[in-house]
């Protein structure tokens, strides 16, 4: 009897149950569908409508393509815009270079202490601020720096080389930064790579290099695209790091918004400078899933 | 008869437990050799180092009368079905079975003939553009044997392959494998856990025990002619009875126990009388009847009464507790009708051919 009277209760508590789970899931959603309206879709509404006008007189605006006209007319612009996406990719793909045996390492090699160690070892710089890890690589590679220093007492050198402000010096930045990036994708990747299809490919006459080429990268390939979208975007919208470490040569993109809008006062350069970087980064990753074969939603599901 | 596979001597040690303990044996060309034995036997550390995927630490393996000291895997004449097929997820059907062909640089017309054949013997003719997902389980199964069959190896090695199939399809690929293996000829390694599969596949079984082989045989030979505790224990379902011999007559041995049963059974190995002894009788073997009167005269007689029957269809059993020793038999019950209506608590007659019982001196742990 008590229990024929709970199922009755639960049955007429049903649809009040449902109203209550889809109430929950709408509170639980706001924070975030607020912080995207507010910070991210708004904002983004505003810099278009700025990039579209034109100051004709003083508080008198006219709906215009001219900024985004001076940035073909200019070659600086775009020569700075070309060299940034160049190098960004340049970096993206040393990152991927470099944390893919980290990654190997990782997942394959160590057992479960190992890997927990190596991973915090990963992570020990971010506990660091990015201005400050940057301002290690100035005083390591610096002219009057340490590194300078030691390849003048080891006799590499006459006189201690100026390391700072070189494109190399600003890849080798890029790449220390987004390290980590990489290395958690294609680490939860090829952990997921059941040793037995690598064994199986040896035992049918593969090699390192073909099993690498022919099972791993085909199996990694979406941490290896996700890898490589976090890498790239963080790297086309990094400031410091080119800034610190490239100097007056670094030429980034970013430099040229920054200096529209904070040292030349000019919101609507900058803000379609700004849209012309976000269109660079959605072509250069949809070109990206496209020659790898890979799609948006597998990819983002790692 | 010219040997596809021999061991001698093979020593794999993990720290201070000896996995693999001086193994010696040799498998015959075309034949089917399966090493049966419990988990942590040893029979897949065996297996890899026949796959060269672990180095023994002594002796040396020869596969088609070639040492095989320091081949890597990808070079040795030999290939394997994984135990969960390891089948390449990101490649076709097709692509499956020509991987190693094109890792050998066959022409790409040559391959695709060549994988079409196979795909025909093992009958999943025009599957070369399925993904592995679209594949039953049977299907797959067929895809990893093919795979290895079309490089033409000296020796096939199959790690348990059967293991993650239901039982309907596990029977169903048993037979499967039986007919593969006779028409493409090859040797097959076949390492499991399942007597079944051991018994009904196989020209050759290796019962494997503690790093060693206890018997090497046809399955009848396992079956009756068990030659170590292990294997009439391992093999088959038996009802173990400990005691004392208590006469030897030839390989007669008369075994008794405090509770008072005595029993005939046939000794093998060196038996005297005095010693502590084990007996191994086979429910089929015993012969069950309402009345003495229907048992073979010949034979001794025992009677019990029924404690449990336990329904299987044609492996039904029965336990029943003997009268006179209170110790306990396992029966197989005929499902002829004869005994459709045996009630637990009934008094049943039963015996065995002594022949067909078989005694051994009791391992010193069980002494």
């Amino acid at each position: 009897m008590p229990a024929e009277a709970n199922a009755a209760r639960a049955t007429a508590a049903r649809p009040d149950n449902a109203l209550q789970a889809r109430l929950l899931f709408m509170l639980l959603l706001a924070p975030a569908l607020l912080w995207l309206l507010g910070l991210i879709v708004l904002p983004h509404l505003e810099l278009a409508a700025l990039s579209l006008r034109e100051r004709v007189a003083p508080r008198v605006y006219e709906l215009s393509l001219n900024q985004y006209r001076t940035f073909i007319d200019e070659p600086l612009y775009w020569h700075t815009f070309v060299r940034t996406a160049w190098m960004s990719v340049l970096a993206t793909a040393l990152t991927l270079l470099i944390a893919f045996p980290i990654a190997w390492t990782l997942a394959k090699l160590v057992r479960a202490r190992a890997k927990s160690v190596l991973f915090m070892l990963c992570l020990v710089p971010f506990w660091i601020s990015e201005t400050v890890r940057t301002l290690g690589w100035m005083i390591l590679l610096r002219e009057s720096g340490v590194l300078p220093g030691l390849l003048v007492s080891f006799g590499l050198a006459d006189t201690p080389p100026e390391l700072l402000y070189h494109d190399a010096t600003v890849l080798v930045g890029l790449v220390y930064t987004s390290l980590l990036f990489m290395v958690v994708p294609l680490t939860s990747a090829l952990e997921s790579l059941d040793d037995a299809l690598i064994e199986a490919a040896y035992d049918l006459g593969g090699n390192g290099p073909s099993i690498l080429w022919r099972i791993v990268i085909p199996h990694a390939a979406p941490g290896i695209a996700a890898g490589c979208i976090v890498v790239f975007m963080l790297t086309l919208g990094n400031y410091l790091t080119p800034t610190l470490l490239g100097g007056k040569n670094s030429l980034w993109f970013t430099e040229q918004i920054y200096t529209q809008f904070i040292t030349r006062f000019n919101w609507e350069q900058g803000a379609a400078f700004g849209f012309l970087l976000l269109a660079l980064s959605t072509a250069m990753v949809w070109v990206g899933l496209k020659l790898s074969g890979q799609s948006f939603g597998e990819v983002m599901r790692r | 008869m010219h040997a596809d596979l021999q061991a001698a001597r093979i020593v794999k040690r993990f720290g201070d437990h000896l996995a693999v303990d001086a193994l010696s044996f040799s498998v015959a060309r075309g034949s089917f050799f399966s090493i049966l034995g419990p988990s942590g036997c040893g029979k897949t550390t065996l297996l890899r180092m026949i796959a060269g995927f672990i180095a023994p630490d002594s002796g040396d393996i020869h596969i088609g009368g070639q040492s095989m000291a320091g081949v890597a895997p990808n070079r040795r004449p030999v290939n394997m079905v994984f135990q969960h097929l390891a089948l390449f997820p990101m490649m076709s059907v097709g692509e499956n079975v020509g991987y190693g062909l094109s890792r050998r640089g066959l022409p790409k017309a040559e391959i695709a003939r060549r994988v079409g054949e196979m795909l025909e013997r093992v009958g999943l003719t025009g599957a070369q553009a399925k993904r592995i997902d679209q594949l039953s389980g049977g299907q797959r199964q067929r895809v990893a044997i093919a795979r290895s069959l079309v490089l033409e190896p000296t020796l096939l090695l199959l790690d348990e392959p059967l293991g993650a199939l239901d039982l309907k399809l596990r029977e169903h690929m048993k037979i499967e494998l039986k007919q593969l293996q006779a028409a493409f000829g090859t040797t097959f390694v076949y390492i499991t856990h399942d007597q079944s599969e051991a018994l009904v596949l196989s020209d050759q079984v290796a019962v494997m025990n503690a790093g060693r082989f206890e018997q090497v045989g046809t399955p009848q030979q396992l079956y009756y002619q068990p030659q170590t505790p292990f294997v009439a224990g391992f093999v088959g379902a038996s009802n173990r009875l400990g005691g004392r011999a208590t006469a030897v007559q030839g390989d007669a041995v008369t075994l008794s126990n405090e509770q008072g049963l005595v029993l005939h059974a046939r000794a093998v190995g060196a038996i005297s009388a005095g010693d502590p002894v084990q007996a191994f009788v086979r429910p089929e073997a015993t012969t069950l009847a309402r009345e003495a009167s229907a048992l073979p005269a010949n034979q001794p007689i025992y009677a019990g009464q029924v404690q449990s029957l336990l329904f299987d269809g044609a492996n039904s059993a029965l336990l029943l507790k003997e009268e006179r020793s209170s110790a306990k038999f396992r029966i197989a019950l005929p499902q002829t009708g004869q005994f459709s209506d045996l009630q637990v608590g009934e008094r049943v007659h039963f015996g065995f051919d002594p022949k067909q019982a078989v005694c051994f001196a009791a391992p010193p742990h069980a002494r």
